[in-house]
């Protein structure tokens, strides 16, 4: 008996294939721009996966080393920054800042967040594109004024008033890149610091108005020192974009700190292109800072602060193993105080997103009350709590560093150093040139060391 | 007239005798600075009322940050002269360099000669009135403040410009974008007559052409791509 052809419905089907090129995702945003004529704009950091600090593990101690008493030795945690001219450094109790956030980009609920919580850890935080405001000033034991491109409420009395300067050269969400604050979130206080009419869309400078270069840059400290009678600690805060010349000059230019900030450090809003094309991951920017610390002989003596993606105190504990003198954290100082909560889910699901994804802080319409300038929504974070969660999270932080200190037999956090550690990948091996596990072999090592 | 000698004194010790006299109100007269030798950062972050002559050209930041105080350089001076100024007054009686009046909230800044390129670059509320002519993107993101020239613009003048008003009695080498003529209403000639007696410029109002913004590039539009 011959078989009855099958009919054209029962015939096997090539499964629906994506395309690895055009995934969904791709095809949304072109979508997305075609309908629009705008390119996507987001805050946060890259969301891409990049080698990171999870690449990094810890040896610990064992027959050929010696640990400390997890409980009872002291592991200290204590860091001075900017003792290079400055008459007044920082003396931090811990080494982990809170990296500069404007208000504008954020509410000054949360603003004042991040000032209690610091302060109660014992550290600093920082202003950021649109000037101090006396919120944050009253509510931060120390403070790191930013003097940026848009010079947004720049003025000589709050200079004075800060406990250093941050000259903000770029960062790494958008190393080329300026400020952005869309109208939604230019309220007429917003707009009055930065002397911009209300409602437009705020694209700042990425360039210093009054220099060019590092042989400028030295100038305008020299400047910025006459004003405040040599006292406060000068930064220059860099975007991950090539390292070793960048914190070369930095240190040519006479910064008393060199901040580093890698492509997984955020921001309040770009463009999504521009977070995820340009920079490189911070575990690639930190040797290469490191070294040139070195070569110029200020290694410790210039301090070098790390951020970018940094969430945990084993990622601080690495950043330290690896050269750093400190750490900075933005997002999950913002996390620890509530943002992308899933007890706001109803709310994020309204916006078309869910917690733990929302980045839409240029919009302004925040559950969390934190990106926002909506009094209603900020009204919903309480600047109390909210500092309690971040001096929480410092203090945990904090621990979790000096646990693995100890286990590696280290009296100081400063004294992590890269025999420390070794690589789970070869690219982490490479950027942090630490052997690959199992391996005494770091791939690209140069026959100087490096 | 107390005179303080850069040369043999040093930046440091002068800059800390004038912010002291500024600052307390404890000035003895007028300062007057000898043998500024071109040196960076003279007289900067002066914060109350204070007379000061430097006898001399300066180098870069000369009178930044100032507060209050009337500054005034017998010589020519070099880049970011008053950058970001928030009172009293500076007047250059030579010509400045680039960035003159830089991101400044308010003050007058005279400059009797000319003023080279990004002249009130990002200005917040100055008032600077250049005497001769100013060079190219100058007045760029201006946000608030008059720039008045009585000479002669570079290129993209205004450029990106913000609510800043621009007077410019000579030519105009090319407007920046979103930077357009406007018209000379009453309000800006008596605006513009009240600048030029602070700066004591014989010029007549009624010969300067009035520019600002004309807002197109406040909230982004595809269709605006083409200006960036």
């Amino acid at each position: 008996m011959s078989e009855q052809p099958a009919t054209q419905s029962d015939l096997p089907r090539t499964k629906p294939r994506y395309s690895a090129t055009f995934t969904p995702e791709v095809n949304s945003e072109i979508r997305r721009a075609a309908a629009t004529g705008i390119y996507d704009i987001r805050g946060a950091g890259a969301k891409r996966k990049l080698p990171h600090f999870d690449d990094l593990l810890f040896l610990g101690a064992s027959m050929s080393r010696y640990p400390l008493e997890g409980y009872r030795e002291r592991c200290d945690t204590d860091v001075v920054l900017g003792d290079r001219h400055a008459s007044k450094p920082l003396h931090l109790d811990i080494p982990i800042t809170i990296a500069g956030m404007s208000f504008g980009s954020l509410s000054g609920q949360a603003k004042e967040s991040l000032g209690r919580g610091a302060s109660a850890a014992g550290t600093s935080t920082t202003t950021g594109d649109g000037g101090m405001t006396d919120e944050e000033r009253e509510h931060s034991d120390k403070l790191v004024y930013q003097y940026l491109p848009s010079r947004y409420g720049m003025n000589p009395d709050d200079l004075r008033r800060a406990e250093a300067i941050e000259v903000v050269v770029g960062q790494g969400a958008k190393p080329g890149g300026g400020g952005m604050l869309l109208g939604q979130k230019i309220s007429e206080r917003v707009a009055g610091m930065r002397t911009l009419p209300a409602g437009i869309d705020q694209r700042s400078a990425c360039r210093h108005p009054d220099w060019t270069g590092p042989d400028d840059l030295e100038i305008k400290i020299l400047e910025l020192r006459e004003i405040t009678g040599w006292e406060k600690p000068i930064y220059v805060k860099v975007g991950g974009a090539r390292p070793y010349f960048d914190t070369t000059l930095a240190i040519k230019a006479g910064a008393d700190v060199v901040v580093l900030d890698g492509m997984q450090g955020g921001t309040a809003a770009t463009q999504d292109v521009f977070i995820e094309h340009v920079g490189q991951p911070t575990l690639a920017c930190i040797r290469p800072a490191v070294r040139a610390l070195q070569d110029l002989g200020v290694h410790r003596k210039v301090q070098l602060i790390l951020s970018g993606g940094i969430r945990s105190g084993a990622d601080v504990a690495k950043a330290m193993a690896l050269g750093a003198d400190a750490v900075s954290i933005g997002t999950a100082a913002l996390i620890a105080i509530g943002d992308n909560d899933p007890r706001w889910e109803e709310d994020y699901q309204a916006l078309g997103t869910t917690a733990d994804a929302y980045d839409d802080w240029h919009e302004g319409n925040d559950p969390a009350g934190i990106t926002t300038q909506d009094p209603e929504l900020a009204s919903r974070l309480d600047p109390v709590e909210g500092g309690r969660r971040l001096r929480n999270f410092l203090k945990v932080m904090t621990l979790e560093a000096q646990t693995i200190a100890r286990a590696c037999g280290k009296n100081h956090l400063r004294n992590l150093e890269p025999e420390d550690l070794c690589a789970l990948t070869i690219e982490a091996a490479a950027m942090a040139k630490v052997p690959l596990a199992g391996t005494d072999w770091i791939p690209g090592l140069n026959p100087d060391g490096w | 007239m107390p005179t303080l000698d850069l040369q043999a004194h040093g930046l440091r010790s002068v800059n800390a005798v004038l912010q002291t006299a500024a600052a307390d109100s404890v000035a003895d007269g007028d300062y007057e600075i000898v043998n500024p030798l071109g040196s960076h950062a003279i007289a900067v972050g002066l914060n109350g009322p204070l007379s000061v002559t430097v006898k001399g050209s300066t180098g870069y930041y000369c009178a930044g940050m100032n507060k209050e105080a009337d500054i005034t350089v017998e010589g020519s001076v070099g880049p970011g002269v008053a950058e970001n100024m928030m009172s009293g007054s500076v007047t250059v009686t030579g010509n400045a360099s680039q960035y003159a009046g830089a991101t400044a909230h308010g003050g007058l800044l005279d400059i009797k000669g000319n003023a080279s390129s990004r002249c009130g670059i990002s200005m917040k509320g100055i008032d600077i009135v250049v005497h001769g002519n100013i060079g190219h993107m100058s007045a760029f993101m201006a946000q608030a403040g008059r720039l008045v020239v009585l000479g002669d613009a570079g290129d993209a003048l205004g450029d990106s410009l913000y609510e800043a008003r621009i007077y410019v009695r000579g030519t105009v080498a090319s407007l920046g974008a979103d930077c357009v003529e406007k018209e000379m209403r009453p309000e800006h000639i008596e605006e513009l007559t009240e600048l030029l007696k602070r700066a004591d410029a014989d010029a007549d109002p009624a010969e300067f052409t009035r520019y600002g913004s004309a807002r197109s590039l406040y909230h982004f539009d595809v269709d605006n791509a083409g200006a960036y």
